[in-house]
């Protein structure tokens, strides 16, 4: 599914992805944990497309494609999907227009007809029943003045409408509540399947307890510095980065 | 036929591009310069009666001795009035000019608006035959306006046919003496558009100069007067759609809108004359006079979508003279490449508990400058005046412009007035979140730039709000790399 081969990345001349290798196989969950500045949202950013940053070396490949070439909403169009750690705001737009309009440019990039309105009435029901959000919910403006959990269970929304292939959540339990993680986490179970895989970026290991991942990387100063499974995500949570530091060092 | 006037509606709003009324009509142009020969002339030309020409003579007269006024944010090279030709009548089409004649940069934004090929050949001055349906829908229209007593009809018919109303009325919310550009109006005006309401009635649908026969080659100094009378109602639609490459360079037109007790007006606008190429260069000077009057319990609505012009000097206004009148202001304003525009508004509460709304959104792109300007006036005598003002700009880029002028004059201290103003910047952020879901950068420019207006975009007829829409669009197209 995804394929990061040595990947270098950079912003205004400061190094900050400095060879990271990756696969993720379909039906695969991925944590990726590390420390603050490590270069976690970074990665989901140069994955996603964004400009900013400048990929100096290495390659991205999502299903043997590489993505190079690809403007950010292609690759969105090609299913990969980026739960952002600061979801914006968009004063005055909807969620639900804002969702339509999503829906409609990927399907017109898959050379596909609008989606018609009572189907799409039936997906925001489905949807937003699963993530047990209020509809009233739905026709404020996008992210404006909704509350942190908000913001992410919002995020969450989104990717149940548009049913990536490559989910990117980067700390989507961050600001959910205990029960709202366990809702968020549900959906996000529901979504799984064989055909699509999931990169979680987080700090804690409560949220793995619901989704449980296949893999767990440790991200440190730019580099994958240490993978291992679920049990790694225990240790850490344990020990703290320290040890993983000296590691690294040596 | 057997349609219901709400189905009649309908159809004249969503095919209005199909009713292109084309009137052949000898084209003649008056030597260039101003002078009270030429204001004679004009009058002479439109069968005027005496006291017409005598108004207009007596506004040259003024016009005169007035200078351009400067105090505006905009800078530009002042038209010579001397070089300009006071009269035009309608264009006549070319019949050897065709659609292949025509710059394809404008007809690719035709298609875009969805403007019929009829409709274009129109706007382009290419001859077209009239659809004979078109015909029967004006009259029908015509028919069921005049069965509940209403006039609409260009002011120079009004001027021949309703004279008692033009006599007592123009002038009296716009003076002659108002400005200069007022002045410069009421001296040389070509047409416009007419409008009475009787007592007690409500206008059975939005009055739209485009369905007025005769209409072209009118703009340049447009003269409309309003006039509701006691507890009627009416929605007045001005302007199209479709950009015009108008070779007129000076745009000075003048709206009266008179409201009588109780009565309520709504005026909406939507303007996208040409505002200059990507250099800055060519483009409509648009200076424009717009005020309302209104009387006891009265209301009065603008509404308007500003896009096009090269210079844009406007400041559509109300005078709440009687008791609990309302007066509105809702406005977009957007700027791209080189334009410049300064509007705004002016509420001066005169009546005991009158009421004011001022909700302005300026855009601003590339190198343009968008200026907010506005006055909220209460006089000694207003009791309980109360004004609500909010201005928000929205940048895009960081050569472009944003200022607002907010001016308040309070003279009764128990003059409630609050005003607001925000100015915000499309940020990349959130350009690479609506990229990040599928939607392309012009898209999501749109979207944002949508979301931004919405709250005046609401406040438009459903039709002209969707073109409204389309035309926001259009104009911002290219404006982020
Ligand atoms: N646009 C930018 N300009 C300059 N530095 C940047 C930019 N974006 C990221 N950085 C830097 O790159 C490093 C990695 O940032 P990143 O946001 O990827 O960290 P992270 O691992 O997601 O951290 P956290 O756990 O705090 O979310 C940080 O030092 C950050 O300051
Ligand atoms: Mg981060």
């Amino acid at each position: 599914m995804l394929e990061i081969k040595d990947l270098h990345a950079s912003v205004e001349e400061k190094d900050i992805l400095k060879g990271i290798n990756l696969n993720v196989s379909a039906g695969e969950v991925h944590a990726i944990m590390g420390p603050n500045g490590s270069g976690k949202s970074t990665l989901a950013s140069v994955i996603a497309g964004k400009e900013e940053f400048d990929v100096d070396k290495g390659s991205i490949a999502l299903e043997g494609e590489d993505l190079e070439d690809l403007a950010p909403e292609e690759r969105a169009h090609k299913g990969i999907f980026l739960s952002f750690q600061y979801p914006v705001e968009i004063p005055g737009v909807s969620v639900t227009n804002f969702m339509k309009t999503a829906i409609n440019e990927s399907r017109k990039a898959r050379g596909m007809e609008d989606m018609p309105a009572n189907e799409m009435l039936k997906l925001i029901r489905e949807k937003s029943e699963m993530l047990e959000i209020d509809r009233k919910f739905l026709s404020r403006s996008l992210n404006e003045g909704f509350s942190g959990g908000e913001k992410k269970r919002n995020e969450i929304f989104q990717m149940a409408m548009l049913e990536p292939k490559l989910a990117i959540l980067d700390e989507t339990d961050s600001g959910l509540d205990i029960d709202a993680l366990r809702i968020v986490a549900n959906g996000v179970n529901k979504l799984r399947s064989k055909d699509n895989a999931i990169v979680v970026i987080t700090h804690y290991q409560r949220l793995l307890e619901y989704i449980v991942p296949d893999y767990v990387h440790v991200l440190y100063d730019g580099k994958i510095v240490k993978s291992g499974e679920k049990e790694l995500a225990l240790e850490l949570e344990e020990k703290g980065y320290d040890w993983i530091k000296q590691e690294a060092v040596v | 036929m057997a349609y219901t006037e709400e189905e009649l509606k309908k159809e004249l709003e969503t095919k209005e591009y199909e009713y292109g009324f084309y009137t052949d009509i000898e084209s003649d142009t008056f030597p260039k310069g101003l002078s009270a020969d030429i204001v004679r002339a004009i009058s002479k030309k439109k069968n005027e009666p005496e006291w017409m020409t005598e108004w207009r003579l007596d506004a040259f007269r003024i016009w005169e001795d007035m200078k351009e006024p400067e105090w505006a944010n905009v800078n530009y090279e002042k038209p010579d009035f001397q070089a300009i030709s006071y009269y035009s009548a309608p264009k006549k089409a070319d019949p050897n000019k065709s659609l292949d004649d025509v710059d394809p940069e404008l007809l690719e934004m035709y298609k875009k608006l969805g403007i019929s090929v009829d409709e274009q050949k129109r706007l382009q001055n290419v001859a077209v035959d009239i659809v004979v349906d078109s015909v029967s829908v004006a009259t029908t229209f015509k028919k069921t306006l005049a069965e509940k007593g209403i006039i609409f009809m260009p002011i120079s018919e009004a001027i021949q046919e309703h004279p008692e109303l033009v006599k007592k009325y123009m002038g009296t919310v716009v003076p002659k003496t108002d400005n200069f550009y007022a002045a410069l109006n009421s001296a040389v005006f070509t047409d416009g558009s007419f409008c009475y309401i009787p007592k007690g009635v409500k206008c059975p649908m939005e009055l739209s100069t485009y369905f007025r026969i005769n209409e072209g080659g009118t703009g340049q100094f447009e003269r409309t007067l309003v006039i509701a009378d006691e507890s009627s109602y009416v929605s007045y639609l001005e302007g199209c759609t479709a950009p015009s490459r108008d070779e007129n360079q000076l745009h000075a037109a003048v709206v009266e809108l008179i409201a009588l007790d109780d009565a309520e007006i709504k005026y909406s606008t939507v303007q996208n004359w040409f505002p200059g190429d990507k250099e800055g260069k060519g483009g409509v000077y648009n200076f424009v006079t717009k005020r309302g009057l209104c009387e006891k319990n009265s209301k009065i609505s603008w509404t308007q979508v500003e896009t096009g012009s090269a210079v844009t000097w406007k400041y559509p206004s109300c005078i709440l003279k009687g008791d609990n009148a309302v007066g509105e202001f809702y406005s977009i304003a957007v700027t791209n490449n080189f334009q410049q525009a300064d509007t705004g508004t002016k509420m001066v509460h005169l009546g005991k508990n009158t009421k004011s709304t001022i909700i302005s959104k300026g855009i601003s792109a590339g190198k343009s400058q968008n200026s907010y300007r506005g006055l909220v006036q209460v006089s000694s005598r207003a009791e309980n005046a109360r004004n609500f003002s909010q201005c928000d700009s929205l940048l895009m880029g960081n050569e472009c412009g944003a200022h607002t002028f907010p001016y308040i004059e309070a003279k009764n201290k128990s003059a409630q007035i609050e005003h607001e103003a925000t100015t915000s910047k499309i940020g990349e952020d959130q350009i690479f979140y609506c990229n990040q879901r599928g939607i392309d950068t012009e898209k999501a420019i749109a979207l944002i730039v949508n979301g931004f207006s919405k709250e005046v975009l609401n406040k438009l007829p459903m039709e002209f709000a969707v073109e409204a829409q389309k035309l926001l669009e259009i104009s911002l197209e290219g404006s982020v790399g």
